[in-house]
């Protein structure tokens, strides 16, 4: 329940490549290739599609039926005076409005129905990747922009898979019906009316060109406004702590109001665009009523030939007005498509092979025999590194800064994998059995202490949610957290909340160790925490993690003075290798770099002890 | 008074009309581009209405009387009328997207300044990710009720009202069986909103659920994959999947049964138009012409009618998103300048509290009766264990929080009757984690101060011990931290955020004196920083280190809220040797804690 400036949770790594954030790599262009593929989502559901093409169809029929009927019955039942068969016409009219709405209300509901499914398959897929995607892509990805393409780019592929998709098909299938109609109907009219497509065409390609730049524009300008408030709620205690809201609401301000002209630029252009297929539609209809009059005079056509046209240009003149809208949807999908592709395209890092077993239970035999590895080619961060640790012993790596410590306990836990020689757990290597097997009898305490939204218990029982209640106030209580826990209103059904705010960062760390402890693992891996806590709680940790290592394997990247003098032995890291090990009374009377980082990191000028 | 909850239970929530017109009171400043619009919009709609009449004598008297010249006539006003109404067309929808874009620029900007009002409680409880939606994309909902869904109602209103009076002029009955219709269609519009609001409200809630477990997800990813976990966090992420995918199906349904129903009622119209005028044209009391009129009006309503279907669901959009936006607006922070409230001016830095006691989220007991009193310039130190209190007394001081009992006052002002900015700007602080914005070093260093000096920045580095790192980076003052920036270590961070207290020059500092742990080199910079930082402050110090408790001219021994141990420095003693004759706890801490690592660490270290 502290101030906890910040308090960003964040884990270490090889650093945060901040590739992709979305804005620059949103290409413009409706990708062919994309698309082909996003639509292979659809496969599974070809009868469902085929069921909304023929009710599409028939809906699309029954729509066109209706300016004929009324055709109909003005030049046959009206113009002879034939009452009775106007109600015969007026009675197939409502059938063919039935039918259109009810073709159109199916063909809607089965196409939301398959567009949702077809969402949820591919939201699943990438929760499923992203599991297997490895601590590897979570250290180089921020977190924002991962969600970002689970959710928004999700979205809008909803948009291409309900709106665009159909809404071509829907539209062409109306576009070309008109077509066939009117030139059924009366084929030189027909043609005459088409001689504004050229211009609508032209108009359509000088607008989409311009909207295309204007909407990417607006695309990075929201982008900018999310990016500045998410940085301004983040660090919103320091802006309180040091009076500068009204500098932060200037600056979110200018953001925002760029954001809003971007928007009115772009919208203009529409508003632009919509007159001149107005103007060109009644142009068309100029057109028909010139050359019907003509013709009429000529007798060539009715009257009632040349209202129906009327109204098949109006008709003609809706879909094309829409595809040119879906063209702009496509547009937005083609790059969020792109994006959700690129990331389920993206391949483990770290995979079980084919045919890995699962590894038998564990002695506790841990052995890196002659690893190189790197993060990034040509940036070899471990040069054949050996080392072995028996079953029941604690190990301590102890190195400066970027050294190597966290690349060798990633290496063990198998959240990477070796470049070159091989990490064996008694005596399997660990690539070839499966990680799952691995990882449920390894126990990890991270650097940060790292709590999940939810319950203290949810918590605690990360690792085993099958345990019982007494076991869980069993393992808090060997981690020294049981009274604590009770004290709190809800005991162990309070809340973490959103950054753990709540909870002080002992607290945190103690409720890691329970949940360590109460998977009771046969190896654990602990990246010792670096920020410092209250005497009294460092105590608690102190006895906590003596009963947490008793009986395991243990490797410890050490921080703390106590972890290093009861270590079974240490190693000292050094460059990506392996520059000294003993004990911590033989390494320090030996002197060199283990003496100096001793003298450094564990030394501190008052003599007070560890942090 | 509830305050500062993201969703309180109210007794009475404001009903969809309410939230509608508190939407559209956003509108006022913008009123004259409104009304502009809607002139514009009622010439072309004018326009809309000749044109048909220009057809129908077209139809009647150049194509049936074979008067080539009037078709003429009447194709040529009737293109230079659409081009006129081309123009407005683009002018009212400018202007339209110009006050609907002003006002999701104002909504914005408002929830901007409210977050940053609200109390630290609010946003111990807020979820990022929760508010960034109701940002953006509730706003944007509401900014697209305001424009174009207005205009389009309107349009849609003023046509029916326009369509039926031409209607009634040409034939009353005939017009009056057409309009039979439009009551089914308000009575299908309305009930789909009454449906639809809510379903849409709980679909927005479920994304936000989604997104929450997906973000801690791949927070806790390292933990996820060592506790073999993966099987059971998508079982959990599908669940959150299965529910949104049985709202969105609900959702579909409802439109897919709706909206083509809007259609269908309004050709339903045409129907009628069709039997009964056409008896009445073979009686011959109307001309072909003339039903061929009404038959092009009334079609003119049918492409209105299905946007009609898109603009309630719309207004039902918007009133869900608008009660998400005005819960954040109307949430009252439970820190708040009082009327009258003064600055707070030149601070000597005595800081008393009073019987102060205070509970987290009005339920948790915190601090109970805390009473002391530190003269300017004096270090007061606090210990105790976890969950003791000292974050709380600390957090009281700036008024991140209120006490829920007592009183703090500084140089005697109670803290409450200042503006909370005055305060504000005569308090420093720092703790171990720091938080750097996205932007240059510079910019973080005077951010307290905006308006520093280069030479005052430089110097506030160099007092802070990072004038020399930041020289040796890439642009010096002008690199970028954060995103897309340099990354820097935790000593540098901390000593960054040293640098901007120290150039705000507070004369109330609250710090912690713990150090991630950084080589002695770093240790020694970051410590000889603090102390340059205290000099002359009033400093309250969570304190992780013997050297801080020994220096100090009180400490404070906080347990479960309370304090139990009180030692103040006087001639002959420091309040450490005071507090090891009065205190038991400070005793047995010390005795327990402290000294036997602090005799460790010498014996080992062979001092």
């Amino acid at each position: 329940m502290g101030i906890n400036i910040g308090g960003s949770t964040r884990f270490g790594g090889p650093g945060y490549l901040l590739e992709s954030l979305g804005s620059h790599d949103e290409r413009g262009r409706v990708s062919g290739r994309v698309l082909l593929r996003l639509t292979r989502f659809l496969r599974p559901y070809w009868p469902q599609i085929a069921l909304a093409v023929v009710l599409m169809l028939i809906s699309a029929g029954a729509g066109l039926l209706a300016p004929y009927l009324t055709k109909v019955a003005l030049d046959t039942n009206i113009a002879s005076g034939d009452t009775s068969g106007l109600v015969v016409t007026a009675l197939w009219l409502v059938g063919a409005l039935t039918l259109s709405y009810l073709a159109s209300a199916g063909q809607s509901y089965v196409l939301s129905w398959l567009g949702q499914r077809v969402l949820a398959t591919l939201r699943s897929q990438l929760f499923r990747h992203l599991q297997d995607l490895s601590v590897a892509y979570h250290d180089d990805h921020i977190v924002g922009i991962t969600l970002s393409r689970v959710v928004n780019d999700v979205d809008v592929i909803n948009d291409l898979l309900s709106q665009g998709l159909v809404g071509i098909l829907n539209d062409s299938t109306l576009l070309v019906g008109t077509v066939g109609v009117m030139l059924a109907m009366e084929p030189r009219l027909a043609l005459l009316t088409f001689s504004v497509l050229p211009l609508m065409v032209l108009a359509t390609a000088v607008f989409s060109r311009r909207a295309r730049v204007a909407y990417r524009e607006t695309r990075e300008k929201i982008g900018a406004v999310v990016g500045d408030m998410a940085g301004n709620l983040d660090g919103m205690r320091v802006i309180q702590a040091f009076a500068q809201e009204r500098l932060t609401q200037d600056r979110f301000e200018s953001v925002n109001r760029a954001n809003r002209d971007a928007n009115v630029d772009a919208m203009s252009l529409s508003f632009m665009f919509m007159p001149t297929v107005d103007i060109l539609g009644v142009l068309a209809t100029c057109i028909v009523l010139w050359g019907g009059g003509v013709m009429v005079a000529g007798g060539a056509v009715t009257i009632g030939v040349v209202v129906a046209f009327m109204s098949y240009v109006n008709r003609f003149f809706e879909p094309v007005r829409e595809l040119s809208q879906i063209y702009t949807t496509l547009q937005a999908a083609t790059a969020g498509g792109e994006r959700v592709l690129e990331l389920l395209d993206r391949q483990p890092r770290v995979q079980d092979r084919p045919g890995a077993g699962p590894i038998p239970e564990i002695e506790g035999r841990i052995e890196l025999q002659d690893v190189s590895f790197w993060y990034n080619p040509g940036q070899e961060v471990l040069h054949e590194v050996s080392l072995t640790i028996h079953p029941g012993e604690t190990v301590a790596l102890v190195g400066p800064t970027g050294a190597g410590k966290t690349s060798i306990a990633n290496l063990v836990a198998r959240f990477y994998d070796v470049n070159a020689g091989a990490v064996l757990v008694d005596g399997y290597d660990v690539r070839e059995v499966t990680r799952e097997s691995l990882h449920r009898q390894m126990g990890l305490v991270p650097q940060e202490p790292f709590l999940f939204a939810g319950t203290i218990a949810d918590n605690i029982r990360f690792g085993r949610p099958q345990a019982g209640w007494e076991e869980m106030v069993a393992a808090a209580r060997l981690a020294n957290v049981d009274e604590f826990i009770q004290e709190l209103p809800d005991g162990y059904q309070t809340r973490v909340l959103e950054g753990s705010v709540n909870l002080s960062v002992g607290q945190r760390q103690l409720i890691c160790i329970a949940r360590a402890l109460l998977v009771d693992p046969r190896i654990l891996i602990m990246d010792e925490a670096t920020s410092s806590v209250d005497t009294v709680t460092e105590a608690l940790i102190q006895q906590a993690l003596v009963r947490l290592l008793r009986g395991r394997t243990a490797l410890i990247i050490a921080h703390r003075l106590s972890t290093v003098r009861n270590a079974d032995r240490i190693y000292v890291i050094d460059e990506g290798r392996i520059v000294d090990q003993g004990t911590h009374e033989a390494l320090l009377a030996r002197g060199g770099l283990y003496r100096s980082l001793y003298e450094q990191q564990f030394i501190r000028p008052d003599s007070q002890g560890d942090g | 008074m509830t305050t500062e909850t993201l969703a309180p239970i109210r007794l009475r929530r404001p009903n969809a009309v309410q939230i509608v017109l508190r939407c559209l009171g956003y509108l006022r400043p913008y009123w004259a581009y409104s009304a502009a619009a809607y002139l514009l919009l009622m010439l072309n709609n004018g326009v809309s209405f000749v044109q048909p009449l220009i057809i129908r004598d077209v139809v009647d008297r150049g194509i049936r009387g074979g008067d080539l010249v009037a078709i003429q006539k009447g194709t040529l006003i009737l293109l230079g009328l659409t081009l006129i109404k081309g123009g407005f067309t683009f002018l009212y929808g400018r202007w339209t997207e110009i006050a609907s874009q002003n006002v999701a620029y104002d909504l914005r900007n408002a929830i901007h300044e409210k977050l940053q009002s609200l109390s630290f409680s609010y946003h111990d409880r807020a979820e990022t990710g929760q508010l960034l939606t109701r940002a953006i994309s509730d706003v944007d909902r509401v900014r697209f009720l305001t424009g174009r869904a207005l205009v389009s109602l309107s349009q849609l209103l003023v046509l029916v009202l326009g369509i039926a009076v031409c209607l009634m002029t040409m034939h009353l009955r005939l017009a009056l069986l057409t309009m039979t219709v439009v009551p089914f269609l308000v009575l299908a519009a309305l009930n789909f909103g009454r449906q639809y609001r809510p379903l849409f409200r709980a679909i927005q809630q479920q994304v936000s659920n989604l997104t929450t477990r997906l973000e801690q997800n791949l927070r806790g990813a390292r933990v996820v994959a060592a506790f073999a976990q993966e099987q059971a966090e998508i079982q959990r992420l599908n669940e959150e999947n299965a529910g949104l995918l049985g709202l969105n199906l609900l959702a579909g349904r409802m439109r897919a049964l709706f909206l083509p129903l809007l259609s269908f009622l309004g050709s339903v119209g045409t129907v009628f138009v069709l039997l009964y005028g056409g008896q009445l044209a073979i009686r011959g009391d109307l001309t072909i012409g003339e039903l061929v009129a009404f038959i092009a009006y009334v079609s003119q309503l049918l492409v209105p009618t299905r946007r009609l279907g898109l603009i309630i669901s719309a207004v039902a959009q918007a009133s869900a998103s608008g009660t998400r936006i005005f819960e954040i607006l109307d949430t009252q922070s439970e820190v708040e300048d009082l009327p009258g409230a003064r600055p707070l001016e030149g601070v000597r830095g005595e800081v008393r509290f009073e019987n102060v006691s205070f509970s987290y989220f009005g339920r948790h007991q915190v601090l109970r009766d805390i009473t002391f009193q530190a003269r300017p310039g004096e270090v007061v130190a606090l210990l105790g264990a976890t969950g003791s209190g000292k974050s709380s007394v600390i957090s009281l001081i700036p008024r991140f929080y209120d006490p829920t009992a007592g009183r703090i006052l500084i140089d005697g002002n109670d803290i409450r009757d200042v503006t909370i900015n005055s305060l504000r700007d005569r308090i420093g602080i720092v703790l171990q984690d720091t938080t750097l914005f996205v932007g240059t070093v510079r910019e973080n260093i005077s951010f307290g101060r905006p308006d520093a000096s280069e030479a005052e920045i430089v110097a506030a580095a160099r007092a802070a011990c990072a004038h020399e790192f930041i020289v040796e980076m890439p642009d010096q003052y002008d690199t970028r931290v954060g995103e897309r920036g340099v990354t820097l270590s935790g000593g540098q961070k901390q000593r960054i955020a040293i640098a901007r207290a120290i150039l705000k020059n507070p004369r109330v500092l609250i710090l912690d004196d713990a150090t991630s742990s950084v080589d002695t080199a770093t240790e020694a910079l970051i410590q000889q920083a603090l102390a340059n930082l205290m000099k002359g402050r009033t400093s309250f110090v969570i304190a992780q280190r013997l050297s801080t408790i020994r220096q100090a001219d009180q400490v404070l021994v906080l347990h479960k809220g309370r304090i139990v141990g009180h030692g103040v420095r006087t001639e002959g003693q420091t309040a450490h040797e005071q507090l090891l004759r009065t205190s038991g706890l400070y005793a047995e801490i010390y005795y327990r804690q402290l000294r036997p690592q602090e005799d460790a660490s010498s014996r080992e270290v062979g001092v």
